[in-house]
């Protein structure tokens, strides 16, 4: 039996990596969603929660927004929305409140776990939702669970909601003192299934998930629980489980086939899985992932890139954009930074990009226009404005929305970025 | 407190926006915490504007609140005055900002900034986007319009367009025609078009189009009383109202009689040739803004031939005329804007088809009744790069060919449905003149197709059990080529069977 090495030789990196770069922290005007958008996908992930929004009109029309075009009949998120006279009295909002409450779950009778999602206006007017969550919870356990985080934008940015909405369900998760790996973050159930099944072919005794898919799938938390977050947007969540006793395992995240190959053997590590074991498993999906690379890399390679902060996943992007696709970051933005948590991805980006944390948004666009970089990550509201001054653009919400994570996402992942650049080669305008 | 799904409109400030995109050299300073930037999405994507929205969104957070919300205000507010130079500013407060009561209008008045700052107050817990859109343009062109001389030629503003709207960059160009055609000049075009400078002048005009009264009502009115134009009350969508809008215009311009050239208008033939017989008593449900669905209504029963079975509108400010016509069609008006009520009642009438808005087309999607979108809101695909007005004589070309697009295609869905449960099509049967081949099975679109796939090579390969469940959470419509390309990978490496590697293996070697 040979020991897994942590740092594997392929790894060395040419230049420092990016851990004590200099930060620009930007306070300014911002131009990003507000953490209920995570709804949009959270409540796919959990089809017997229902995610009810207390706020405005904007909380309600941003949602619809968001969603685009996946208009379901009756979907499982809504938004209570705020009227006058709620604003007058907070007593009669309680009442509103659980009278909406009780008409929704008296129509839904498939939803377990009720999310009371804050917004800003029910924030600033001091509606408190955990006192609305445990007077509901007695009033309706065991059949339903309401829970409620904030998804505000006061408070909150894009996926930070998840985040939120994942943190706030850990203080109420059971005791265990099994031992086991916790794999944290909403993943589409494709990629769900990839990662569990190659942990389990490693050997690794017990994975479980979190979110789970349904209030029934008994989840613990304990001492020997050691978790890996699977976004790197969940550190609040890791501070819960932290507190609960569960152990991180710092890795980095699982873009690309090296994020993936070592995600999996912080993972092995901490198991202590045999290197041949470890060989064995991902020998062959390491080599479809890096050909599958290989072909949108051709595109990419020597292209500069210029990630606008949206989702927190721009710095493990830009490390496999650079390492895996020979890309150039100029400058990698995230709405935060929290070393925490890309600290291992920081380690392996090559030095030179600017990183910015926050946003000044006129000023960054100056500054990408500057640049003129190949490509550039940013949100919907920049993406056309920014092709209409020539610039080739990626809208990083689909890097939230589509199955990325993996070996056997690695290409499409790639590809996602190639084909802006392909598709200004093909068109002849 | 109401619980919404889906809404017809957004938040009054996000009419205020519509107003300040549609013009040039107008900014919006809004106070308002950062997911509010989503608007700007609704221009950039919905609309495929290749320009940011001209808003400055103050973004505070929840550190910001209590001590310096105001400050960020003005450090916004003098940042878009330096880099963007407007000839105004318009400033509000979104639902958050009015909760903590910085108050805007007050803050930029003491900025002494030298251009004309519009302060907007718009209720966001009480009203809607149109209500924003109304008042807005209300409030600028109060602060903007003089008292000037009239044009020496006969002249009309034409009141309403906006970002956003549902075809009001195709309705403009064709009212303009028509205008044009009776020898009335257009003096302004408002909001949509124009920039400060051209609001100052709108007292030129003789009189004014009113084009969309969801928009600029309020502004007509008060152009009415103050600068003494008229303006018109007809909204030419359909052949007769375009003739009845044209007689009103005849009249306030004081033109003898009524010239128009309607050599370009198809409609009328188009309905009364045989090929349209079968529109005949179709029943049509319709809902949308009372603006459109009014005159859907017309065009319906008088120019199509349909019987409607319903009639409603969203902007609860416009139920009164909504309900009269309603009356006069012997139907019952609905006046909601819960989503869920449309679908319930929609449910109940069974029509044969909707004319309505963008949810409507989910909610017929749903039902299985063809729909045909009439009305704002409306998504990405209303905004169609040919020109497609909606009002005028080309409008009701237009309106001929989109309400019975989705008919024939309603048609051929019946069809399918028909043959599916016919056993000539049944799935172990095949067609009677393809004998002795395999069976064939007629599918809907969006329907799965079978998972348990037919070989390419007569069983040659065999897909085991995990593969087979993994092709599975493959979306159905790359389904199809995710398993041909597996089993070509398959037979080209002389594989017997397929495992959830081979099928990876194969998405690999055919990535590109
Ligand atoms: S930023 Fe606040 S007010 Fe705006 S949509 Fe998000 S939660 Fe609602």
């Amino acid at each position: 039996m040979s020991v897994l090495a942590p740092t594997p030789s392929g790894l060395a990196l040419k230049s420092p990596g990016c851990r004590d770069a200099p930060v620009l922290k930007e306070r300014g005007q911002r131009e990003v969603f507000c953490g209920l958008t995570g709804i949009i996908w959270l409540h796919r992930k959990m089809p017997d929660a229902f995610f009810l929004v207390v706020g405005s009109r904007t909380c309600a029309h941003l949602l619809q927004s968001a969603a685009g075009v996946m208009i379901f009949a009756e979907p499982r998120f809504g938004t209570a929305i705020l009227e006058e006279q709620d604003l007058a009295g907070l007593a009669d909002a309680h009442d509103e409140l659980d009278r909406e409450v009780e008409r929704l779950l008296s129509r839904r009778p498939d939803i377990r776990r009720l999310f009371l999602v804050g917004s800003c206006p029910s924030e600033v007017i001091k509606l408190d939702l955990t006192r609305a969550a445990e007077r509901l919870t007695q009033r309706f356990a065991p059949r339903v669970a309401v829970q409620n985080y904030s998804g505000s934008g006061i408070e909150t940015t894009f996926t930070q909601g998840e985040d939120a909405c994942l943190a706030s369900m850990v203080p109420d998760l059971p005791s265990t003192e099994a031992e086991q790996l916790l794999v944290v973050g909403a993943l589409p159930d494709v990629v769900e299934d990839q990662l569990l099944g190659l942990l389990r072919d490693l050997g690794v005794p017990s994975v479980k998930v979190l979110p789970t898919r349904t209030a029934d799938d008994e989840l613990g938390i304990g001492p020997n629980t050691r978790f890996l977050l699977a976004q790197p947007f969940l550190g609040d969540t890791a501070a819960a489980l932290s507190r609960r006793g569960a152990r991180h395992i710092p890795a980095p995240f699982a873009f690309g086939e090296e994020g993936t190959t070592e995600w999996l053997r912080a993972a092995a590590i901490e198991f202590a899985v045999d290197a041949a074991v470890f060989e064995r498993v991902t020998a062959a999906p390491r080599a479809r992932a890096r050909k599958a690379i290989a072909a949108a890399a051709e595109t990419l390679c020597d292209k500069s890139i210029f990630f606008f902060p949206d989702s927190q996943l721009e710095i493990p992007l830009a490390r496999f954009l650079a390492r895996e696709c020979g890309m150039r970051p100029i400058e990698v933005g995230a709405p935060f930074i929290h070393k925490g948590v890309v600290g291992s991805d920081l380690d392996l980006l090559p030095y030179g990009p600017t990183l910015s944390e926050g946003q000044d948004v006129d000023k960054q666009l100056d500054r990408c226009r500057a640049a003129r970089p190949d490509l550039t990550v940013c949100g919907l509201g920049l993406a056309n404005p920014l092709e209409a001054e020539g610039l080739a653009t990626k809208w990083a919400i689909e890097l939230v929305f589509t199955p990325v994570h993996g070996y056997e996402q690695a290409g499409d992942l790639a590809q996602l970025f190639a084909r802006p650049l392909r598709r200004r080669e093909a068109l002849r305008l | 407190m109401k619980l919404t799904v889906w809404t017809y409109e957004g938040p009054p400030h996000v009419g205020a926006i519509r107003v300040a995109t549609g013009m040039e050299g107008l900014h919006y300073v809004l106070h308002a915490p950062q997911g509010d930037t989503y608007a700007d999405l609704l221009f950039t994507m919905i609309e495929r504007r290749g320009q940011r929205p001209p808003v400055s969104y103050t973004t505070f957070q929840a550190r910001d609140l209590g001590s310096d919300t105001a400050e960020l205000f003005k450090i916004a507010c003098r940042d878009a005055y330096q880099r963007f130079q407007p000839e105004a500013i318009i400033v509000g407060a979104s639902c958050t900002a009015e909760l903590i009561q910085d108050d805007p209008g007050g803050l930029a008045e003491t900025m002494g900034l030298p251009i004309p700052v519009i302060p907007l107050e718009l209720p966001s817990y009480q009203r809607k986007e149109n209500f924003g859109c109304d008042e807005t343009f209300l409030q600028i062109v109060r602060t903007l319009a003089v008292p000037c001389e009239r044009t020496p030629e006969v002249s009309c503003n034409i009141l309403g367009p906006t970002g956003l709207g549902f075809r009001h960059r195709d309705d403009v160009e064709e009212l303009s025609r028509l205008l044009e055609e009776l020898g009335v000049a257009v003096n302004v075009v408002a909001p949509m078009g124009s920039r400060p400078s051209d609001i100052a002048r709108l007292g030129e005009a003789h009189f004014n189009v009113l084009l969309y009264p969801e928009t600029a009502e309020g502004a007509a009115r008060w152009l009415e009383r103050r600068h003494g134009q008229p303006f018109t009350k007809t909204a030419p969508i359909g052949v007769g109202a375009t003739r009845d809008f044209l007689a009103e215009v005849t009249e306030l311009a004081g033109l003898a009689s009524v010239s128009t050239d309607e050599s370009r208008l198809r409609l009328p033939w188009w309905s009364s040739s045989v090929d349209s017989t079968y529109l005949t008593g179709k029943r049509v449900f319709i809902f949308g803004d009372a603006t459109h669905a009014m005159a859907a209504a017309r065009v319906a029963r008088d120019e199509m031939g349909f019987e409607v079975v319903g009639l409603g509108c969203y902007n609860r400010e416009f139920a009164r005329p909504l309900r009269r016509l309603a009356e006069e069609y012997g139907v019952e008006a609905l006046i909601t804007d819960d989503y869920l009520e449309v679908e319930k009642t929609i449910e109940a009438l069974a029509p044969e088809m909707i004319l309505g808005t963008q949810m409507e087309r989910h909610i017929g999607k749903r039902l299985g009744i063809p729909c045909a979108v009439i009305s704002a809101p409306v998504h990405v695909q209303d905004f169609p790069a040919r020109f497609s007005p909606q009002v005028g004589w080309e409008g009701a070309n237009v309106l001929f060919d989109t309400w019975v697009h989705p008919l024939v295609m309603g048609l051929e869905e019946h069809l399918l449905h028909m043959f599916r449960e016919d056993p000539e099509f049944h799935d172990a049967a095949g067609p009677s003149h393809h004998a002795g081949h395999g069976p064939v099975k007629l599918r809907l679109v969006g329907e799965d197709e079978p998972v348990a796939p037919t070989p390419v090579n007569d069983g040659a390969v065999v897909w085991l059990a995990d593969a087979e469940k993994e092709l599975r959470k493959v979306p159905f419509f790359v389904r199809g080529k995710a398993r041909r390309n597996t089993e070509k990978f398959a037979a080209e490496q002389g594989l017997g069977e397929i495992s959830v590697d081979t099928l990876y293996e194969a998405k690999a070697h055919y990535a590109r």
